[in-house]
């Protein structure tokens, strides 16, 4: 992958008068443009494209690929994100015409097949979250965490109760602040005990009957799973709070505990993480919802339902929904790649995920613990977070260091500076798809880092296609396209 | 089939090293009343060869644009995808990486999100574009914030009735918990009332937002509306379809200060709604107050030129409750893939997949026209997509021209019941005259058999079933 040169920009590749013939000359009677279309809409001059062969482009975009790490060419233990393998069957299947070529208004006749599996997506979500409706509509993790808080205050206004406040622990993902805000609620901290789990005295000295909705990520960003979490539940719900489950870390308790059996009253899903749809360099995700039964009326419309008769449909006739957060039904594409993906496991393999991710976590963190702490101890779940600290104070040797370093070594870094509670930050997911073998390498190579000399790690990394960039200057003199 | 690389042996070595007995063992700091007791209640495992039989049988029994001619559009359309852009799309550097954390092992994803927002300028004519949102319906929402946040303005969005009614509900489904009221300007003719838009604009007005080309198929005057916005301060955001760009006028050239659109149509599948590729351009000016990822470029240690996440002091990693935005992903995927749609139609590529979208579309609305019992429902300057008025029931018309082999149109009842005789027909580069010319006739057939089998009181127009002013 490396020593390649990056390729130049498609606009500098650019010459006047090449092209790609795509498109037949159209076969309608030819009539003046203007004659259709009034002047003074029509642009001057074609848009500013680049002019390229179809040659020229397939090797710009191979060669760009190459410059990238990838979860089909690395091991990626990018924590909280995971990175675990993405199955080529379930592309097979997505590349059916029964999915991509199917239009989102089409007659609901025509739509049996795939309302059949996005019904069933639903049940499925349902009974792996022991809650009682879904939503497939969010289109991301932090569009359903918002989708989920929209609802709450739906919720809470039916009920004539006006609560102002999220509280949301200072480990949490930077989406939750950031989706309470837009959902219209003050965002309320909560501190971590010397555990790395909620400290209970700070929750009870902040939950009021102002608080509307406890956000918690179970197991949390420090890869703990939270014991006290029926507790928080029953405390929040003797004040008629709603718990929330952020789900970014479900991979680790599919079919170990379900969220609704601990009293959480809503969540999100990240089936682009917990059932493989492939990341995209960023993108696309989804992120369905999951809620009790009494918050079923307020979530987004539609909703796939069935007849009697057996037949499926588009429900849009729900009066209390708080409307929709997107256009279309959802993101399909992704649905059906984790309707693929389950029933590829099984109740069996579903829960033999979560054991190999936390195997593998914990046996990670075994192996590397003694040269790279990790300051909330006990057993982990799917991630662990280890502190470069010791290293900052006595070498000089930061986690970014440390990152930029297991480049060289042909790995992706894991997770740096997050979560915020811990100095120095290495977050690791591991995942279940990887081998024992990758991991033990893996672990040689972080420890081989640790003894490395310290100029070497500032200046890492060393065989990458380019070296350190200058953030700041991206930033104080920002080049947003190419001009 | 859990995709699982331990072995038996493996598992127990791991096991033995961590102390451990079991893989029970792993989750005994759970609390033994909070496990779950039995299997989850989820459809027994697949192989391969089950899951494709499965599957296979389940897509069979959807009959989409791949099965009946489809002329639907309502802001996605079977415009068509070059092999490049699957075969390029589809390489596992690209598929299975995630966001370009450490840039030095992501120049691939870098450099080609930069190109894409270059792309979006040159389309749009803007000078900044993020490196993409959820889908058009939550481009327009962020637009809106984003507006807000620029103008300190908190009174109300004024949005034209002509936008797509999806994401007028997006909108307001935004603004539900937030101050800005939505206040909707009518659209009786087709477009958007100009005089009534620029009577609701006042001086707490932080965005007019509109649709050009709008959801009816015709095309707005956006100078205009542009003019009215900014006579009282407010910022200009338009709705685009990005195909239309390679024909109509620029946004920059009518003065808007926000745009955002649906990508779906460059490059990416219909796929039932999903996922899709919400484009967002602005001014220069107003780049710290834009949502999402943006990549910049810069140089390396050793000078070279390379490209990174640029200005992430906005996103909510940082700024927690106080970002601009929750949003924290971009649509990696599409937007590579609408890159490499650009790249390969190229400026002539993409003027002609606009110019032949256009024609067609006025040839099929000029066919349907003279169909007995058909006329255009809102007649002016249109795109690829017109609204046709029919005096039999919408729904039994449809019905029986897709018993024809036509996906002949969207039934607007569902979305205004003002619309209720209304069908939108969207016309692509993709559909021949045959096609068009086969439409026509289905729609000819159907009106025939309709008319004749209703009874005699009931011909004529009766289907308006609400007046003007409900929805």
């Amino acid at each position: 992958m490396y020593k390649l040169v990056q390729p130049p920009l498609l606009f500098e590749s650019s010459r006047p008068g090449r092209a790609t013939a795509v498109l037949p000359a159209c076969d309608v009677p030819e009539r003046p443009l203007d004659e259709l279309i009034p002047r003074e809409f029509l642009r001057q001059e074609p848009p500013p494209l680049p002019e390229l062969g179809e040659l020229d482009v397939v090797r710009h975009y191979t060669n760009l690929s190459t410059l990238n790490m990838s979860i089909d060419s690395n091991f990626y233990p990018l924590g909280s994100c995971t990175m675990k393998y993405n199955p080529k069957r379930n592309e097979r299947m997505a590349a059916l015409p029964g999915l991509w070529a199917q239009h989102p208004y089409q007659d609901e006749r025509t739509l049996q097949g795939l309302l059949a599996i996005l019904y069933d997506l639903q049940e499925i979500l349902a009974e792996i979250a022991g809650l009682d409706a879904v939503s497939l509509q969010p289109a991301a993790g932090a569009q359903g965490e918002l989708t989920a808080l929209l609802v709450a205050a739906r919720y809470f206004r039916e009920r004539g109760e006006s609560r102002g406040q999220v509280l949301i622990p200072d480990s949490a993902h930077g989406t939750n602040p950031a989706s309470a805000h837009l959902s219209g609620f003050e965002a309320v901290t909560i501190k971590s005990d010397g555990r790395g789990l909620v400290d209970l005295a700070d929750f009870k000295a902040k939950l009021s009957d102002q608080s509307a909705v406890f956000m918690m990520t179970n197991p949390n960003t420090v890869g703990l799973f939270d014991p006290q979490i029926r507790e928080i539940a029953d405390l929040l719900h003797a004040k008629g709070g709603l718990l929330y489950l952020d789900g970014a870390n479900m991979n680790a308790i599919l079919g170990i505990v379900r969220p609704g059996d601990m009293g959480v009253d809503l969540m999100h899903y990240n089936p682009h993480k917990t059932f493989s749809g492939p990341h995209g360099g960023g993108g696309p995700g989804a992120g369905p919802i999951a809620v009790r039964e009494h918050l079923a009326p307020y979530l987004p419309a539609p909703v796939v339902a069935r007849k009697a008769e057996g037949e499926y449909y588009l429900d849009h006739d729900r009066p209390h929904s708080i409307g929709r957060v997107r256009s279309f039904f959802g993101n399909t594409g992704v649905l059906f790649r984790a309707y693929c993906y389950i029933r590829s496991q099984g109740p069996a393999g579903l829960k033999r995920i979560a054991q190999h991710a936390v195997l593998n976590a914990n046996y990670l963190k075994a192996l590397v613990e003694d040269v790279y702490p990790v300051p909330y101890d006990g057993p982990c779940m799917h991630e662990f977070v280890a502190s470069a600290r010791a290293f900052a104070k006595e070498r000089g040797v930061r986690a970014t260091d440390i990152a930029k370093r297991l480049l060289d070594y042909n790995v992706h870094a894991p997770t740096i500076y997050f979560p915020l509670i811990i100095p120095e930050a290495l977050m690791v997911e591991p995942t279940e798809t990887e081998s024992r073998e990758t991991l033990e390498s893996f672990a040689e190579i972080l420890r081989a880092i640790a003894a490395e000399n310290p100029e070497l790690l500032h200046h890492a990394p060393h065989s990458t296609p380019i070296s350190r960039p200058d953030e700041v200057r991206a930033a104080k003199q920002p080049v947003l396209s190419w001009k | 089939m859990a995709y699982i690389a331990n072995t038996p042996d493996d598992e127990r070595i791991m096991l033995e090293r961590i102390g451990l007995e079991s893989l029970d063992d792993l989750f005994r700091h759970i609390p033994v009343e909070l496990r779950l007791k039995h299997p989850l209640d989820v459809p027994p495992a697949l192989s391969e060869l089950e899951l494709s039989q499965v599957i296979g049988d389940l897509t069979a029994r959807n009959q989409g644009a791949d099965q009946r001619v489809c002329f639907l559009g309502g802001g996605s359309f079977d415009h068509f995808i070059p092999a490049v852009v699957d075969q390029l799309a589809g390489r596992g550097e690209f598929f299975t990486a995630y966001t370009p954390y450490q840039p030095e092992a992501s120049q691939g994803t870098l450099q080609a999100v930069f190109e894409y927002q270059t792309l979006i300028c040159q389309l749009t004519g803007m000078e900044v574009s993020n490196s993409s949102l959820y889908d058009g319906a939550s481009a327009t929402a962020e637009a809106m914030l984003m507006a807000q946040a620029i103008t300190g303005r908190r009174g109300k969005i004024v949005v034209a009735e002509t936008v797509h009614p999806e994401y007028r509900q997006v909108l307001e489904t935004f603004l539900a918990c937030l101050e800005p009221r939505l206040e909707v300007v009518p659209g009786p003719t087709g477009v958007v009332d100009a005089p009534a838009l620029e009577a609701a604009i006042d001086g707490d007005t932080a965005a007019v937002v509109f649709q050009h080309p709008n959801f009816l198929g015709r095309l707005e005057d956006a100078r205009a509306l542009v003019a009215a916005a900014h006579a009282k301060g407010a910022l200009a955001i338009v709705v685009v379809d990005p195909v239309s760009l390679g024909l109509l006028a620029p946004p920059s050239t009518y003065g808007a200060d926000i745009v955002v659109g649906e990508g779906q149509s460059l490059g990416n599948p219909m796929s039932f709604g999903g996922p899709y590729l919400g484009i967002l351009a602005c001014r220069g000016e107003y780049v710290r107050k834009m949502p999402g990822r943006i990549v910049g470029e810069t140089v390396d240690r050793d000078g070279k030129r390379c490209w990174v996440l640029a200005l992430q002091t906005r996103e909510q990693h940082i700024r927690r409750e106080k970002a601009t935005s929750n949003i924290c992903t971009n649509q990696g995927l599409l937007a590579l893939r609408a890159a490499i749609y650009l790249a390969v139609m190229g400026p002539r590529g993409l003027k002609l997949a606009a110019e032949s979208s256009t024609r067609k579309a006025h040839y099929a609305a000029q066919r349907l026209a003279a169909v007995p019992g058909l006329e255009l429902a809102f007649p002016g300057p249109f795109f690829k997509e017109f609204v046709i008025r029919a005096n039999v029931n919408p729904q039994a018309l449809l019905a029986s021209v897709l018993g024809q082999g036509y996906h002949g149109g969207i039934a607007l009842g569902r979305f205004d019941r003002r619309l209720a005789d209304c069908i939108l027909v969207a016309v692509t580069e993709k559909r021949t005259s045959d096609e068009i010319d086969g439409l026509a006739r289905a729609y000819e057939h159907a009106i025939a058999d309709l008319t004749a089998a209703a009874p005699p009181g009931q011909r004529g127009k009766p289907q308006i079933l609400a007046s003007a002013g409900s929805k």
